[in-house]
């Protein structure tokens, strides 16, 4: 379906704008400071980290006004009356737009890196890395989807919990990964909390216990 | 206007414009504008009997109202699938630069540089190289002007022998030469053996069937094959020839070219295009690549700017003009770039095929039928130069970014929302636009930005592997 591409594409595109800024914000307060630091550029580090995922929902925020003005639009051109597509349907394809773009700016120089020759932590880091980063990225994949979901969710419906929900939930999940390398602190957390984010998304898209069951036993 | 240059070094300018059927309002044409009122002039005709002196004024701009409302509503409608008709061939494009220069080390070895950048970048100072650069767009961007005008005054002139054999060398080189060169250097980087009598065929089948598909009839997917090829081969000859900072300055500089020469009223694409429109011709086919072609039989005959685009290696260039007269150098000269296909960028909406006929047809149909005209029908144009120009930066971003893939798929997302954007400014205001200016502005922005900022905040942040 075209627009569910062009909106897939445009989530993307908003995410990276908002990576952009962030990096930008990063970039300064390392050039402003003290390069041989370690201490000071690891919490730099952090402050970014911290301060790119606020953006990121932010950036989801202004996403979730645009989409909504294109379905005034949408509404007011078509023949029926109706938008040709859903708010549901924009929050998840905008999850997956944001999850893609996340995805693949986290993974793709790994896999362009894995193609070569080389032997992974050599050095002496951990030698699962890139196992761990690919079940990584995978669960934020699938979270920014559910949190896209919620998220629109809970604009549309004035619910601010549900949107503080999802903000602590990255907030959460890319505070977890510090404690890697030690795997069991980030990705056992992160997948907890994908698999309550999954439940809570399938519930609010209408989804029930009854309706799985049916689903599962081919009914 | 979409130029179409068949000559080297013309820049390439994309139009966007819509080309709706008479009845609906869409191009500032005099010829549609007087369609839509011989239309209104006959509703009217029919409606005499009941109507007062008063009435007849008010229901004629009733009637041509609604004609622009269910225009505009059929317009908007279709737009998310016009934006996806555009979407895939320009990925196409890009995949097919990006893989090649990711795996085929020629494009990315400096091996000289074309005559239409004398200044060597390899300088002692920054500020040398900075001079040189700017030296180097200025030339080439006076080149592409010149050849933009020479080829709207040889069409306003109705030279179209000459333009045609112009487009005709041009894919010739591009069709048989180019791919030569590249389907050489594939085979080296994969060490494949080739006997010369094997590459001949395919190069001969390849480059006629090529010839056959663009400038005459063919089936729709593989004319669309080519001129994916064609823009991609041409990409790839600007990538590997044109210097780092000429060539996103050369990049900056064409798309304000391309500002300027298509909304400026006395800018040669646009003039090139009202030309166009007043003659009831299409433009240049060959170097527009349309979604939807449905007299194509109509289009090849009576269209005569099949242009091809030629775009000769400098070093090509060299060799050829070395023995002819003044004149035909120039001639020779202006062949050699990717020029023309640059010049060529126009977008429309609407079919190609606005032949008279079919524009006669049209008139004669009762007004209610305007809406029976399937609307599926309508494709979307884009001048190949515009693919060219998005593939080059495409290209150069995976070639030299310190970010490498990071930096790519910025590139890529940034010109497909840039297209999008220019498409639906094009359903608003319905009249030829460039296609350069909003896509390689966010382009060149976020190649900067993403090789400068993000590169290293991914960096450190893959380096603890901390996610955000």
């Amino acid at each position: 379906d075209p627009l569910r591409i062009i909106i897939l594409i445009a989530g993307a595109f908003f995410w990276l704008v908002s990576l952009l800024l962030s990096s930008l914000i990063w970039f300064i307060a390392v050039k402003t400071s003290d390069s041989g630091d370690e201490p000071l550029q690891k919490g730099l580090l952090i402050f970014g980290v911290m301060l790119s995922v606020l953006l990121q929902e932010a950036f989801r925020f202004l996403y979730y006004k645009l989409l909504r003005k294109a379905t005034e639009g949408l509404v007011a051109l078509s023949e029926d009356g109706c938008s040709p597509i859903s708010i549901q349907q924009m929050a998840y394809v905008a999850g997956v737009g944001f999850g893609l773009m996340s995805g693949a700016f986290s993974m793709i120089n790994l896999l362009a890196d894995a193609l070569g020759p080389g032997t992974v932590g050599i050095h002496g880091d951990s030698q699962l890395y890139f196992l761990t980063s690919a079940f990584m990225t995978m669960v934020l994949i699938f979270l920014h989807t559910f949190w896209g979901i919620l998220f629109f969710h809970g604009c549309e419906h004035r619910r601010w919990w549900e949107i503080t929900a999802v903000i602590v939930m990255h907030l959460a999940v890319s505070g977890s990964t510090f404690c890697n390398p030690l795997y069991v602190g980030s990705l056992v957390p992160s997948y907890l909390l994908m698999a309550t984010a999954a439940a809570w998304a399938y519930l609010l898209s209408g989804g029930s216990a009854q309706n799985l069951r049916r689903f599962l036993l081919c009914k | 206007m979409t130029e179409l240059s068949a000559h080297l070094p013309q820049f390439q300018h994309g139009q966007l414009t819509e080309n709706f059927p008479d009845n609906h309002l869409s191009n500032t044409n005099d010829n549609s504008e007087r369609r839509r009122h011989d239309n209104s002039e006959r509703r009217r005709n029919d409606n005499a009997e009941s109507e007062t002196n008063g009435q007849p004024q008010n229901n004629m701009q009733q009637v041509v109202e609604q004609d622009e409302e269910e225009d505009e509503e059929l317009t908007l409608k279709y737009g998310a699938k016009h934006v996806i008709m555009l979407f895939v061939p320009v990925t196409l494009c890009m995949v097919v630069v990006v893989a090649t220069i990711k795996s085929v080390s020629f494009y990315t070895r400096k091996d000289g540089q074309l005559i239409y950048t004398p200044f060597t970048e390899e300088t002692e100072t920054v500020g040398q190289r900075a001079l040189n650069s700017i030296l180097n767009a200025a030339i080439m961007i006076s080149v592409i002007i010149v050849m933009t005008i020479l080829l709207v005054v040889l069409y306003k002139y109705r030279c179209y022998k000459v333009i045609h054999g112009w487009l005709i060398i041009s894919s010739l080189l591009l069709l048989f030469f180019f791919s030569f060169i590249y389907l050489g250097e594939v085979f080296k980087t994969y060490n494949v053996a080739m006997d010369y009598i094997t590459v001949a065929l395919m190069i001969w089948n390849f480059g006629v069937v090529g010839m056959i598909c663009i400038h005459w009839k063919g089936p729709l997917r593989l004319q669309q094959a080519y001129l994916i090829m064609i823009s991609a081969l041409m990409a790839l000859v600007f990538i590997k020839y044109l210097p780092e900072w000429t060539a996103w300055l050369i990049l900056a500089v064409i798309s304000v070219y391309d500002l300027v020469a298509v909304l400026c009223p006395k800018g040669p694409l646009r003039m090139l295009v009202e030309t166009a429109q007043e003659r009831n011709e299409t433009l240049f086919p060959a170097l527009i690549y349309s979604s939807t072609m449905i007299w194509l039989v109509n289009m090849a005959e009576e269209d005569p700017e099949a242009q091809r685009k030629t775009s000769k290696n400098s070093t090509y260039d060299k060799q050829a003009p070395a023995n002819q007269t003044q004149n035909e150098g120039a001639e020779a000269d202006d062949g050699g770039f990717s020029q023309e296909w640059q010049q060529q960028r126009d977008n429309r909406i609407g079919p190609i095929e606005s032949t008279p006929e079919s524009r006669a047809a049209v008139q004669a149909l009762p007004s209610n039928s305007q809406t029976s005209e399937d609307p599926e029908e309508r494709g979307v144009k884009l001048g190949l130069g515009d693919f060219i120009f998005y593939s080059v930066l495409v290209g150069k971003a995976s070639a030299t970014a310190s970010g490498d893939w990071n930096t790519t798929l910025a590139c890529f997302v940034a010109i497909l929302i840039g297209l999008c954007l220019t498409l639906l400014l094009l359903a608003i205001f319905k009249k030829a636009l460039p296609a350069l200016p909003i896509s390689i502005t966010f382009g060149l922005v976020f190649y900067f930005a993403t090789d400068n900022l993000v590169q290293p905040f991914m960096d450190q942040l893959a380096f603890h592997q901390f996610y955000i």
